[in-house]
């Protein structure tokens, strides 16, 4: 029986790349300048206490009890973990290998129901290096895969919030929202024109106040039309994939009269309906240096967007470069963004707290506070800078392994002669 | 420590010209396809008291910057600056060479990126050495002002990479211009692109033709060099005849052959996106088998596993930090690929091949250090520098003219309000033959191309 000893030769191993693993949830890291957003905030000298995998205590003035393990940071900073927003990790292993994607479907039998917490895959080998980047939850969401020019399904499907600790289950909560995506390439497959866009989309949600029947010409399934009802009824938010400023505003205006609760997502001309959007409170998920005219949805894409907004008043998350192997590139967008006027606390903030709070978790994650899962990370200098790097990072109370296959490669070849 | 990459010496010999003139005309034509480029007026200026990252592998604090007739005159700690230069306070701020992007489809797959703009890859044949991405290049692409606003003042435009030759490429100065000849860098060589792997392979094997496999790549690299040793022979024998009074019918001029002779004769420069350790060190042997030189592997996401040979080579390498998985030959991609590669003796340069990327190399370049950092290689930052000014220009041929702050080169200058290693770094001033091309104290003066003029465009 060679394969009985496969668990127990890769638990040696696991410990044995993690010499300094915290196995107990209960610690405390202590001489830590913490950084968060909350009411904890900033503490140049601060103790963090962690009991069973939650934040029991942390500030200034936080007695440890005797005999509880003490992590010394060393006056190093300490943040919640990163909360990264539109991903598709753990759907995706390599971008042109079709059957490592799962973030979408071909399906003419479901569109709105897709649910990507069926897809997620915790063996992926992105998840350690989006780990690396001091990321410790993030949401899921699904894609659209255009290959049948016939099949007009405006929805992507549904979204789901993932926990980057190791272990067999990284589903965090599912059903968190549903994705559309409007303007240019949304109206591709809603009647080729924004013109038609709208007004079926209206007819859509009209649709859903009467019982499901087969023969609906919108071709919905049952469990799309149930999946739908939470969405109609303002239970679920509406993710919607816009950029261009006129698209934003019908998209707010839809939103109003149906009494929608939508998350607006790219929004690169949303420094130029700022005020409308704040008005609605609708927050927005964006990568803010995401300033090429890359078409004409976004001529008016620019550096500024992500300070615009937030100047204004709109809760905003920022993301990545992609939404799989350059999640991690989302800290330093935040620096950019601070570089072109973002205040330093709203940056960290839209990769911490707000993205949670956007996704209805901040009594969970997102922000240093007695009672809050333990997602903590040790940096070695400002975590917004490329040339900082995590020291220790732990999800839920548990301290993760500081290795991916990529750093393993590098440890292969980086100081070998050929 | 750091063996560089050959530098062209005699560049200027094919600058802007096709490589083989033509012999029977009986009085000069003018040079077609000449860089038609004049450097902007300039007035003279000094940086004072800044810290400068000299591109040379030094780091002066407090130091000094005169620039005169778009020429660097000096650089030092105690240079007397003349009463009639423009005094600009460098205090608390940095100095670097300009930015050198040694990867780039700027103006070839312009924004918008819409059909009617996509004109960088001539893929419906994988031999294309006769197309020149100068042909294609549009001035008013919005992203090489966003470029500037990242401290790029030169950058190698290459054709995209569906074909095994892909076509020239063209090395340019990034000025607002109206024609791409107003732009192209004076006497910079020209150079091949070549591409290995899945994209050659996948774009014709899936209709049917040939390349499909890797193996399929090499065999069509090797017929066509075959075919230009035999060109350049026919050349050779006629110019040896002329030369001797015999007479002698010229042989018909082919593009392509043009090129690829060009290459052969070591006056232009092959740039091969090649990907995996395994491939690249195949065309080495390619090179070995045509006796001709690979000046630098683009993308070269495994260089790391390579790096003794690629050192011996004396073969650059143009890559990233942080894109890897987007298909198979990319998956073993590694943050410290740079730092591996710099440690051992290779030529590095960070590259973008991308229109975000492009305005942040030093950003790139910083996740690069902190990996190198990470797996023990601790490489100084006025040593990374290079990776994004003195070794993309060597990749481009112009190190002796750019890519380092030294007297008697151009001024190609950017001043930076932090450390350049810093997300918050902004290239507050960037200086191309020592005109102020790019100034965010001024921002009426940042220039907006033709495009945008008349739209809802933000800044920056």
């Amino acid at each position: 029986m060679k394969f009985a000893y496969l668990p127990l030769v890769l638990a040696g191993l696991a410990s044995l790349a993690r010499p300094n693993a915290v196995e107990a949830q209960t610690f405390a890291i202590t001489n830590a300048h913490i950084l968060s957003p909350g009411p904890v905030g900033e503490v140049e000298r601060g103790t963090i206490l962690v009991r069973d995998g939650k934040i029991s205590s942390a500030g200034a003035n936080v007695a440890v009890p005797v005999g509880v393990m003490i992590v010394d940071a060393k006056g190093n900073i300490v943040t919640p973990g990163l909360f990264a927003v539109n991903t598709a990790l753990g759907l995706v292993e390599v971008s042109s290998v079709d059957g490592t994607l799962d973030a979408r479907t071909r399906s003419t039998r479901i569109s709105a129901a897709f649910d990507v917490r069926y897809g997620l895959n915790p063996a992926s080998t992105l998840l350690p290096v989006a780990r690396l980047g001091g990321i410790t939850r993030a949401v899921v969401m699904p894609d659209y895969d255009d290959s049948n020019k016939e099949r007009e399904a405006p929805f992507a499907g549904k979204a789901a919030l993932i926990s980057l600790g190791q272990g067999p289950n990284i589903l965090f909560k599912a059903d968190v929202g549903m994705v559309l995506e409007l303007g240019e390439d949304g109206a591709a497959r809603l009647g080729g024109s924004r013109a038609s866009e709208f007004v079926l989309l209206r007819e859509l949600f009209a649709s859903l106040k009467k019982p499901w029947n087969s023969d609906s010409n919108w071709g919905l399934s049952e469990v799309d039309h149930q999946v739908l009802a939470s969405v109609a009824s303002g239970r679920m938010p509406l993710i919607v994939i816009v950029h261009r400023a006129s698209d934003i505003r019908q998209v707010l205006g839809f939103a109003r009269e149906l009494g929608l609760k939508v998350i607006l997502s790219g929004a690169e001309e949303g420094w130029q309906v700022a005020d409308e959007i704040a008005m609605m409170k609708v927050p927005v998920l964006l990568n803010p240096t995401s300033n090429i005219p890359s078409n004409f949805d976004q001529i008016g894409a620019s550096l500024r967007n992500a300070a615009i907004l937030k100047a204004a008043g709109v809760d905003i998350a920022i993301s990545g470069n992609d939404g799989g192997h350059r999640v991690r590139d989302m800290r330093y967008n935040a620096g950019l963004a601070v570089s072109r006027g973002l205040p330093q606390s709203a940056a960290l903030e839209a990769i911490t707290l707000a993205p949670a709070r956007i996704f209805g978790v901040s009594n969970l994650v997102g922000s240093i506070e007695s009672g809050k899962l333990a997602d903590l990370v040790i940096w070695d200098g400002d975590p917004l800078e490329a040339l900082s790097e995590p020291i220790a990072i732990y999800i839920d109370g548990k301290q993760q392994p500081m290795e991916s296959r990529a750093t393993q490669l590098g440890k292969r070849y980086g100081n070998r002669q050929e | 420590m750091l063996a560089g990459c050959a530098v062209s010496a005699n560049s200027s010999s094919v600058a802007g010209a096709a490589t083989l003139p033509e012999p029977t005309l009986s009085k000069p034509k003018p040079e077609a396809f000449a860089s038609t480029y004049r450097a902007a007026p300039a007035a003279d200026t000094a940086i004072v008291g800044a810290s400068i990252l000299t591109g040379t592998g030094a780091r002066i604090d407090g130091g000094t910057i005169l620039m005169t007739d778009g020429k660097i005159v000096a650089v030092g700690r105690d240079i007397e600056v003349p009463a009639s230069a423009r005094v600009i306070d460098g205090t608390g701020k940095w100095v670097t060479p300009g930015i050198i992007d040694s990867h780039s489809h700027l103006g070839v797959f312009p924004a918008p990126g819409v059909d009617g703009h996509a004109d960088g890859n001539e893929n419906i044949d994988p031999y294309t050495a006769h197309v020149w991405a100068e042909h294609s290049v549009w001035p008013q692409d919005p992203v090489f002002t966003k470029a500037r606003a990242g401290g790029v003042t030169s950058l190698l435009v290459l054709p995209g990479s569906a074909n095994l030759f892909g076509g020239r490429g063209v090395t340019l100065k990034n000025v607002p211009a109206v024609t791409v000849a107003q732009m192209k860098f004076p006497g910079a060589p020209y150079t091949l692109k070549m591409a290995c792997g899945e994209n050659p392979k996948g774009r014709y094997g899936s209709r049917g033709r040939a390349p499909a496999t890797r193996m399929g790549n090499v065999a069509g690299f090797r017929r066509s060099w075959i075919d230009a040793v035999e060109y350049a022979r026919k050349w050779e024998s006629y110019e040896r005849k002329r030369a001797k009074g015999e007479a002698a019918e010229a042989p018909k001029r082919d593009l392509a052959m043009e090129t690829l002779s060009g290459v052969l004769k070591g006056e232009i420069l092959v740039q091969n996106h090649c990907y995996r350790a395994d491939e690249m060190a195949v065309m080495l042997d390619v090179g070995r088998e045509f006796d001709y030189r690979t000046t630098a592997f683009h993308h070269a996401v495994e260089g790391y596993k390579i790096a003794d040979l690629l050192a011996a080579e004396a073969t650059c390498v143009a890559t990233w930090a942080t894109r890897w998985g987007f298909k198979m030959e990319a998956f073993d991609a590694i943050e410290e690929n740079a730092a591996i590669l710099a440690s051992r003796g290779v030529c590095v340069a960070i590259h973008s091949d991308e229109q975000r990327l492009i305005q942040r190399l030093n950003v790139e370049t910083s996740v690069a250090l902190a990996a190198g950092r990470r797996a023990g290689i601790d490489i100084p930052q006025e040593e990374a520098i290079k990776w994004i000014t003195l070794n993309p220009a060597r990749i481009m041929g112009v190190a002796d003219q750019t890519g380092s702050l030294e007297p008697g080169k151009m001024a190609d200058v950017v001043l930076w309000s932090r450390n350049p290693f810093s997300v918050y770094a902004i290239a507050e001033k960037v200086f191309i033959d020592g005109a102020l091309i790019h100034d965010t104290s001024n921002p009426g003066s940042i220039y907006r191309s033709d495009f945008e003029l008349g739209q809802s465009v933000g800044e920056e």
